[in-house]
């Protein structure tokens, strides 16, 4: 038989009375798609290597580049889709498990797009955020049950030790992305960016590299299977420590950080022979238990003198609400929940796309059990999972999130397009890669700034819906689901998610 | 003065900034026309050196002891009172190629458009700022006052 060529997914279109053969793009792309033809001073394309990264059209001086779709198709198949004979025929000739990178991206229900927000009308007035004060603060951490103050000749002072919390300036934190699996340029930015805006990013996996100690009041540092880069300094060195179990793209599942991409700096940070594969195994091998789990979690606080935070990262799946019940028994100070649209570095397509649950249920579940259980206050919830706009942002907290975890939007902001292909290294934005040459097309100059953009709109963004919803802080709206009604959603999905049908008063 | 920093760090090799050089010092600076229409286009004036995957781009450093200034027999290499800038007078310039040969940076070339003249670097005189700086699309170039 003849064999098939994996199908090819992008068109290169030059437009040819624009491009000068300046070869930006023959330079610049990191799978060589574009070739330049010195005798004929001509660049042409190789449209089979073309993953749609869109650096070539960023660059173009003439815009004489556009990247297309393959419209070249199949018979349209609602079942047998382009991407699943592609998958079929890449599989038929390799062998091998489909890989991709970034969350989930089938057209399963958006819950965000489902959900309405409320404002005031008449009765009760809404407030403008240019002229009245609006409080986004948040903190994350256990709570006391109850307060205990001392009066002294009219002072009043607190008598109840409270334990360490996480102040936020606002509930916005970047999400676990390793060492290894992005650049230290893009670690750079978004550890400069938290420092600056008030807030925290979380290392993920691959240890903290010596350059960003310096940031330490403003890094979770992450304990994940694979133990990597963790020694007595790494613990002390950030401002709270998360355990991760699992991750939203690809719950259930360890990493694999290829030995290519363990570089001298990464072999130092991680604290593994140069070259060698960083395999983090699907469970930490010392937790089988909540109570195992609640082990780790004091011999954490032990290490650090109780005096940082501990939370616990898992994926949202099918039992996360009695999970999060026992993680808050264990003694955890966060719960942070990643849902089934989570980015990752690598995960094998079927698990990314197959597994989990949307963010949206497990969040409102694991609130609406932990405060039947009376225990809500001694966790802080944290949403992760595919947030893309404030809109999604606030309505997670309405749903019951004290913050929420962002990672994709922080790399758009950076240049990511989307293009899924991050397990390949060969990221051409500087962002998914360890190679040099690659790796100095971010400047964390520019990163730090793009990001504190996207922080910044969103909040002013978030003041000004809480401003309409007549709300002058975001601790009033945690939780708080009467200004959440859904729309074509149907009745059981209404009652999961614990809010009223559009349409529905009060 | 101010000057054209040069960092490293984040200089892609992309080359725009060969481009834009070329483009701003031909006839139309107009991009498509430069390169389409213009014979011989005119030379860039700043240079992406590469080695390994290390690049940055080089333009004349407008040295405060400039060496093509004491090189030039004509007086055609001349240091502009008000910027500080090293240039060419074309109309001096009788193509000796002395400042080519004493300029520790390799940064002046001949120019390809026009016959028996240097042609460096001018800090896209009339620009706020260097067309190679603005263009740069990781800010790999900075125009800033130098403190020596």
């Amino acid at each position: 038989m003849a064999k098939r060529p994996i199908p090819t997914e992008f068109i290169v279109e030059r437009d040819k009375d624009k491009c000068i053969a300046c070869q930006v793009c023959v330079r610049m792309c990191s799978n060589d798609v574009h070739i330049y033809d010195a005798d004929t001073n001509i660049v042409t394309n190789d449209n089979s290597k073309c993953v749609g990264c869109h650096f070539c059209e960023t660059l173009c001086p003439t815009d004489a580049i556009t990247i297309k779709k393959n419209e070249s198709s199949f018979k349209p198949n609602a079942n047998w889709s382009a991407s699943v004979i592609s998958d079929i025929t890449k599989q038929a000739e390799t062998g091998g498990v489909i890989l991709t990178g970034m969350g989930c991206d089938k057209p399963y229900t958006i819950y965000w797009d489902h959900i309405l927000l409320n404002a005031s009308q008449v009765t009760n007035p809404s407030i403008d955020p240019l002229r009245e004060p609006m409080e986004l603060r948040r903190y994350i951490g256990r709570k006391p049950d109850k307060i205990e103050l001392n009066y002294n000749k009219g002072k009043i002072k607190l008598k109840t030790k409270l334990e360490k919390q996480l102040k936020l300036a606002v509930p916005i934190m970047f999400s676990a992305m390793s060492y290894g699996s992005i650049s230290l340029n893009t670690c750079a930015s978004l550890a400069k960016a938290s420092h600056e805006l008030g807030i925290f990013y979380n290392t993920g996996e691959g240890g903290l590299h010596k350059s960003l100690y310096k940031y330490g009041k403003n890094t979770i540092i992450q304990i994940a299977s694979g133990r990597f880069g963790v020694h007595p300094d790494y613990l002390k060195a950030g401002a709270a420590i998360e355990i991760k179990i699992g991750q939203g793209a690809k719950p259930g599942i360890g990493g694999h950080l290829p030995g290519e991409k363990v570089s001298e700096e990464i072999s130092e940070t991680r604290m593994i022979p140069e070259g060698t594969d960083a395999i983090s195994p699907a469970p930490h091998h010392d937790i089988y238990s909540i109570e195992d789990l609640r082990q780790l979690i004091y011999a954490l606080k032990e290490a650090t003198d109780y005096e940082k935070p501990v939370g616990v990262k898992i994926a949202a799946v099918h039992n996360v609400v009695p999970i999060a019940s026992g993680i808050a028994r264990a003694g955890a100070d966060y719960i942070a929940i990643d849902g089934m649209r989570g980015g990752t570095g690598a995960a094998p397509k079927v698990i990314r796309d197959n597994v989990g649950i949307p963010i949206e249920f497990a969040i409102a579940a694991v609130d609406a059990r932990l405060r039947e259980e009376g225990i809500r206050t001694n966790v802080s919830l944290i949403a992760a999972g595919g947030f893309r706009s404030s809109g999604d942002i606030i309505k997670a907290i309405a749903l019951g999130a004290d913050a929420v975890y962002v990672a994709t939007s922080a790399l758009i902001a950076l240049g990511c397009s989307q293009c899924q292909k991050c397990y390949t290294g060969k990221c051409n934005w500087g962002i998914a890669t360890q190679d040099p040459y690659l790796t100095k097309r971010l400047n964390p100059e520019i990163g730090v700034q793009r990001l504190k953009n996207l922080i910044r709109a969103w909040s002013l963004e978030i003041k000004d819906m809480l401003g309409g919803m007549g709300i002058n802080s975001i601790d009033s709206l945690c939780g708080n689901r009467t200004h959440l009604r859904g729309i074509g959603l149907l009745d059981r999905e209404l009652e999961i998610l614990g809010i009223k049908s559009a349409g529905e008063p009060q | 003065m101010k000057r054209i920093r040069i960092d490293e760090k984040y200089c892609m090799g992309c080359r725009l900034c060969e481009v834009h050089c070329i483009v701003q010092h031909s006839k139309t600076k107009n991009i498509l026309k430069t390169y389409m229409e213009e014979y011989p286009k005119p030379a860039t004036r700043i240079l992406v050196e590469e080695k390994g995957y290390v690049t940055f781009a080089l333009q004349c450093r407008h040295c405060e002891d400039a060496p093509c200034l004491d090189a030039c027999m004509t007086g055609a290499m001349y240091r502009d009172k008000k910027t500080g800038a090293v240039l060419c007078n074309e109309d001096k310039c009788v193509g000796c190629w002395m400042c080519i040969m004493t300029c520790p940076f390799g940064v002046i070339s001949r120019s390809p458009d026009k016959k028996s003249i240097a042609s460096k670097c001018d800090l896209c005189m009339g620009e706020d700022v260097p067309v190679c700086v603005k263009n740069c699309p990781n800010e790999a170039l900075k125009y800033e006052d130098s403190k020596d």
